[in-house]
């Protein structure tokens, strides 16, 4: 989630304090239905929220739109991608998605209302949105950035109850769960812990372990170096240049390569950069910063470029 | 001549001035997030053998910062009290004539539309921020001498604050339309001395050398000004040119500077007014004492920066004006006394 990613960094003072997603108490009353959009009996849904508002959606949604690049890739990937109308300018992938050039960074409540959503999704209430949409009677549903895998699955499977594909949310949680399973046996974890930095930009704000892509890193068995600097921010904080060489890293992820255009290169001629055991073994990842910053379906591909490295270097370790 | 009642730098000052940059130089490459011993850090510092990666730590990344530290407040602080003496006006920062407005938006269009591109080797974001402070000031000056048609300074300060406004709702505009590289440009706002290396103070070095250079020739017409510009003129001195030498020369320090550090804030402003409250008015000791309380105060304010959440950094444009204000307060409420 691109824009969520960067205004944390932006202004630590007003970052999100992302609360983890409650339980979803709607969710048992949509069993069936395997690929075909169930009847319309299913509706309506009440949906509780992480912060503990509930949202009802009367009927079906036909006309739904995504003001959150994650939020989108979540619908089409749980078959909703036909009911969406409109998503957010930050949200291109998939190709298919009805790109606009809605803003769900400053949100336009008219300029969202004029394509008559009866769902919006979001992943922050920001400009008023969520008393806007209220105001027009229209159900949005605030999906924030994940701390957790376990997030994302619940916001799968709320997505999929509001936009009656409950079975197409089970079917996409329950792969990403075998998909990361074969992942995480693919590594060892050998016995001397190996640590990784991941960078977000070229000022080096990096995840600690209290966000979804850091509980990645936990997952395949590395040390994450940010978690060191959980008092400067708990999620994303901006680390010294000094104590990422210090800490030597054995393997560097890039998550700036579209940003700031930085690879292996760039990162080595960093003065001081080039001792890092990262730096001398190659071992500095590049990887899309879309993929990398979203909470969605495509964590798979994130851990499917990572994972081969960390067993690299496992075999030479 | 008129201006006998104003003292010049007394030495003890001088000699206090010089203390503190080297005490907070000893203390930046002393502290920082790696612990590494001071016995090693002097060992480094007289070409002594040490352990090679506390040497790449120290020569690669946090020299360089306390001397790029240095140069980037010495430099803000110097030009900020040329620009109060040019424009007789106490509020008056370094970037009151749009520089830090114009630095902003070169560096947001530099890292929106041209992320990563590098003319001859040098990134491109310097160079944007140093076009963008230089084409805002000067068009203040254009603007303010021809458009206003105001012969006193007043008609350029506001012209100033009219491009600056005009240059940041550029900025904000472009930073709207491109959420991507949203936190690459406040971390570019903010101040960012978290990347400094060599290369950055050799950007700079001959600018600050050259810009403080020209500010203290000048700081004896500086005191002249302080009379006024009628009185100034009739001691024959041209007000106009003074004012656009000390300008330009600031002003290219600054550019200088904020294209390498950020818009690091406060420091043009707290630093000059410091040293008048404890000091005196004189420009022969605002000028000289600026360049050094400015250095020692940006270095000690980036160690804060560095350490207080360390490993993790907090923005330096942060701690300048958190730290300096209150700092600035129990100055003005002591010495109550002195005129500003």
């Amino acid at each position: 989630m691109q824009t969520h990613k960067q205004l944390a960094g932006a202004k630590p003072a007003a970052r999100f304090g992302t609360v983890v997603v409650a339980a979803l108490f709607g969710l048992t009353s949509c069993g069936g239905g395997q690929s075909s959009p169930p009847a319309s009996a299913h509706f309506p849904v009440t949906i509780t929220q992480s912060n503990g508002a509930t949202v009802t959606v009367t009927h079906q949604p036909r006309h739904i739109v995504s003001l959150s690049p994650t939020g989108t890739e979540m619908l089409f990937a749980i078959g909703a991608g036909s009911q969406v109308i409109a998503v957010d300018d930050q949200s291109n992938y998939p190709a298919s998605a009805p790109k606009t050039k809605l803003s769900g960074f400053q949100p336009n409540i008219e300029a969202i209302a004029a394509y008559q959503p009866d769902l919006v999704v979001a992943s922050d209430d920001v400009g008023g949105i969520v008393r806007g949409m209220q105001a027009l009677s229209i159900p949005i549903l605030i999906e924030p950035a994940a701390k957790t895998l376990d997030d994302s699955y619940v916001q799968l499977k709320q997505l999929g109850t509001a936009t009656g594909h409950p079975a197409g949310a089970d079917g996409v949680v329950a792969r990403m769960r075998s998909d990361i399973d074969s992942f995480v046996r693919s590594v060892s974890k050998p016995a001397r812990q190996l640590r990784v930095y991941h960078e977000l930009d070229n000022t080096y704000y990096s995840v600690t372990s209290a966000t979804f892509i850091g509980q990645v890193y936990k997952l395949l068995g590395l040390s994450n170096i940010a978690d060191a600097a959980s008092a400067a921010a708990p999620d994303y904080p901006q680390l010294s240049a000094e104590y990422i060489v210090a800490a030597n890293p054995d393997l560097i992820v890039l998550a700036d390569t579209k940003c700031c255009q930085q690879d292996l290169n760039s990162v080595a001629a960093r003065p001081g950069w080039a001792v890092i055991k990262a730096v001398r073994s190659g071992q500095v990842v590049g990887v899309d910063d879309d993929i990398a910053s979203r909470w969605g379906p495509r964590v798979i591909d994130f851990m499917k470029a990572v994972a081969p490295h960390v067993q690299q270097l496992e075999k030479a370790a | 001549m008129l201006l006998s009642g104003l003292p010049s730098l007394p030495w003890i000052w001088g000699a206090a001035g010089l203390l503190a940059v080297v005490a907070s130089a000893g203390i930046g490459v002393l502290v920082g997030p790696v612990h590494i011993s001071p016995g090693a850090v002097l060992q480094a510092l007289v070409g002594g053998a040490v352990d090679p990666g506390q040497a790449n730590i120290l020569w690669a990344l946090r020299f360089p910062r306390v001397v790029l530290g240095l140069l980037v407040g010495g430099m803000l602080a110097v030009a900020g009290a040329a620009y109060q003496g040019v424009f007789r006006n106490p509020l008056a920062d370094p970037y009151l004539l749009g520089a830090a407005a114009g630095a902003n938006l070169g560096a947001t269009l530099a890292i929106s539309v041209a992320p990563g591109t590098s003319v001859i080797g040098v990134n491109v974001v310097p160079l944007a921020a140093f076009a963008g402070a230089a084409a805002a000031v000067a068009g203040a000056y254009i603007l303010g001498r021809t458009v206003t048609g105001l012969r006193s300074n007043t008609g350029l300060i506001l012209a100033g604050v009219a491009i600056a406004a005009f240059f940041n709702s550029i900025q904000q505009f472009v930073q709207q339309s491109q959420t991507s590289s949203i936190r690459e440009v406040y971390s570019w706002i903010l101040g960012r001395l978290v990347t400094a290396g060599w290369d950055g103070v050799f950007l700079v070095l001959p600018y600050v050398v050259l810009s403080a250079g020209v500010i203290f020739l000048h700081r004896r017409l500086l005191d002249a000004l302080m009379i006024g510009e009628d009185e100034t003129t009739s001691l024959g001195i041209s007000v106009q040119r003074v004012r656009l030498i000390v300008v330009v020369a600031a002003t290219l320090g600054t550019a200088a500077v904020v294209a390498v550090g950020g818009t690091i804030a406060f420091v043009g402003i707290i630093v000059p007014h410091t040293v008048r409250l404890l000091v005196g008015r004189s420009y022969r000791v605002v000028v000289p004492l600026s360049l050094l309380f400015g250095a020692a105060f940006l270095v000690l304010a980036d160690t804060v920066a560095r350490t207080i959440v360390a490993p993790g950094e907090v923005p330096i444009g942060v701690i300048t004006a958190f730290v300096g204000a209150p700092f600035f307060i129990v100055v003005m409420r002591s010495s109550r006394a002195a005129a500003l």
